[in-house]
């Protein structure tokens, strides 16, 4: 009797308009929902701001053939040698620069007064930064295929075979999607978008020209081969040439995709935390 | 047992639709929002008034959990703020002061958008997303991007984006600024509607007529404390009516002219700087053409003639100027407490 007062009591003081309960908490397939939508939303700006495309459309072209042209002679002799060299080195470095651009535009993004209404919707704290990543993933492809594919118009035949290849094309993938997540870091954590831009070259310089990415690390000092022999970087692009120049898939493959859960677990917490902390 | 019986059902009016004590927001050495209370009852149009700085948007933002709140509690429909902003989020709507929604989509986007995120299956997020177009006038406009939209437009699909899930509380931060009269008739018309369907709005504004138009309750703040609170009636009884200010062809004859007025009106006439004119407070506009026809007898021509309502310059100057010499706030909610 009292309590089913007290449930009328509080129903007539609810307005009409509201016939939903509140939920305590985002589900995980609600999140991941709303992830995709926030993906869907990333997808729907690159459409209609292609100019935003640029750096993953042009700068493989211009990196492969540049790189290939420059250090070629030098490193192996010929460019035809260089190739099952410098491509991997590439990949890696092209995905790594897109990942750039994830940090830098979600700074912008979130000074945009749809992320205040992002805030404060209901819907999972990680859904605004995870959303863009996985739109991402579109910006990866492309920039990937565009590198085997210059190496290929410019006499590239790796031994891996086309298996090789895409196990190479996407391990780089996901290495380019795990270290997004410390440039969203970075782009949660710094006021402007140019200073997260700056901080994400300094921190991306090293880790690729401070690698075997472009040069075999036997050439270096061995000071400087102390730094590239421990560089996630150098065990990714190792793993990538063994697996498209002999479709192998060797121990650093195991490496490289542990570094990469390493990074995801620390940074992805890490975002979403500075994210929050941001409200 | 009787008792326990009658106790838990309240008048619905116990449980407050918004529900604020001593809400304080710093930011570095200045208080933005400096001990504001604040109840806010279910049905209600709750009307926040205040000037350039005042602290409106902050408030604002530290209820609907965009800014953290430094000191003090809030409430939305019994649910606690900081302890549970997921659930707060679930209860508001919020329309800021500058638009947000998503520059790169068209407004059917938007809407769809935002259902799909407080989720609405696609079916039902693209049908809420029509009928919400079609009730904000935007059905011809659905599927052009924002960029391309006037300030109005985005104003109302900012609103209609507030109100997907139909949330049983409304913010709205100068929901009408920088409207053309007719649009801010209709953004007037669509509020009401709101609260017609059970909702609950708390809204600020710049504009002492909108507050007075819509609100059911106001409440004046400056300097991030309230400074009055009451019925759009009870604050104008305060700050007092309308006023006649009056211009004569002939300066030296301001004098008389205003001595004149004075006794018709039974009030003090007060020079304004401009040398030729005066003002009296006018509770009762009929006065007024007494006041016309005591001077053509007396053969004062007048110059000019108007009826202006009180400014938000004036309500402040009357309400800042009573608090200050009654009592301070501090004291005055000391004396609350007592009653209480
Ligand atoms: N993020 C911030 N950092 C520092 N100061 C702030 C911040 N946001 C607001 N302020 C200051 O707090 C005070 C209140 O600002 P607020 O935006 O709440 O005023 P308002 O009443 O909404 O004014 P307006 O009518 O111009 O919108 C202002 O002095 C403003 O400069
Ligand atoms: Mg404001």
């Amino acid at each position: 009797m009292t309590t089913a007062q007290i449930e009328s009591s509080t129903t007539t003081t609810l307005p009409a308009a509201y016939d939903v309960q509140p939920r305590p908490h985002v589900g995980t397939r609600a999140a991941v929902e709303q992830t995709f939508s926030m993906a869907w939303r990333a997808l729907m700006k690159m459409r209609r701001n292609p100019e935003q495309m640029v750096d993953v459309m042009v700068l493989p072209i211009v990196f492969t053939v540049m790189f290939t042209y420059v250090f070629g002679g030098a490193v192996s002799g010929s460019v035809g040698h260089y190739l099952p060299l410098i491509i991997p080195g590439i990949l890696a470095q092209t995905v790594l620069t897109a990942c750039v651009a994830t940090g830098t535009q979600l700074r912008e993004d979130m000074d945009k007064g749809v992320f205040d209404r992002f805030r404060s919707l209901p819907i999972a704290r990680i859904a605004p930064l995870a959303g863009p990543m996985v739109a991402d993933l579109v910006r990866y492809a492309i920039a990937t295929t565009l590198t085997v594919l210059v190496g290929l118009v410019m006499g590239y035949r790796p031994g891996g075979g086309v298996l090789g290849v895409l196990g190479a094309v996407l391990l780089l993938i996901v290495t380019g999607w795990s270290m997004a997540w410390v440039f969203t870091w970075v782009g949660t954590v710094m006021k402007s978008a140019q200073s997260v831009q700056g901080i994400s070259m300094m921190i991306m310089f090293p880790l690729t020209f401070l690698s075997n990415a472009f040069v075999p690390a036997g050439s270096m000092p061995g000071w400087l081969r102390a730094f590239v022999d421990v560089n996630p970087v150098s065990h990714v692009v190792t793993a990538a040439r063994d697996l498209m120049n002999d479709g192998a898939v060797t121990g650093e493959v195991g490496w490289a995709l542990l570094g990469c859960a390493a990074v995801i677990a620390l940074f992805a917490p890490l975002s979403v935390r500075s994210y929050r902390r941001k409200l | 047992m009787t008792t326990q019986i009658t106790h838990p059902s309240h008048p619905p009016a116990e449980r407050l639709a918004v529900e604020a004590t001593g809400l304080v927001k710093q930011f570095g050495a200045a208080r933005a929002v400096d001990g504001i209370d604040l109840q806010v009852r279910p049905g209600e149009i709750y009307g926040v008034l205040g000037p350039n700085g005042a602290g409106k948007t902050t408030m604002l933002k530290m209820l609907a959990t965009l800014l953290p709140i430094d000191a003090g509690t809030a409430r939305i429909l019994g649910h606690d703020v900081q302890g549970s902003p997921h659930i707060i989020r679930q209860l508001i709507g919020v329309t800021g002061q500058y638009a947000s929604v998503d520059e790169n989509l068209t407004a059917a986007e938007n809407l769809r958008l935002f259902g799909r995120l407080q989720g609405l299956s696609l079916r039902d997020a693209r049908a809420r997303a029509a009928r919400l177009l079609e009730q904000f006038a935007l059905t011809d406009a659905a599927d052009r991007q924002i960029a391309q939209f006037s300030g109005g437009m985005r104003r109302r699909l900012d609103l209609a984006a507030s109100l997907i899930t139909s949330p049983p509380v409304i913010f709205l931060d100068e929901p009408t600024t920088g409207l053309d009269p007719r649009t801010r008739g209709q953004m007037w018309e669509t509020i009401r509607g709101l609260v017609a369907d059970g909702c609950t709005v708390l809204l600020t504004t710049q504009y002492l007529d909108e507050a007075d138009q819509l609100a059911d309750r106001i409440a004046v703040i400056d300097h991030g404390r309230m400074v009055a609170e009451g019925t759009p009636d009870q604050l104008k009884a305060k700050v007092g009516g309308s006023s006649l200010q009056l211009g004569v062809r002939d300066a030296g004859q301001v004098e008389e002219a205003a001595r004149i007025a004075g006794r018709l009106i039974g009030d003090t006439a007060v020079r304004t700087p401009d040398r030729a004119s005066f003002t009296v407070p006018l509770a009762d506009a009929d006065r007024a053409g007494e006041v016309l026809i005591a001077l053509r007898e007396v053969g004062i021509a007048v110059e000019s003639l108007s009826v202006q309502k009180p400014t938000l310059d004036e309500v402040f100057l009357a309400l800042t100027g009573e608090d200050t010499h009654q009592n301070s706030p501090d004291s005055s909610r000391t004396t609350g407490q007592e009653v209480a």
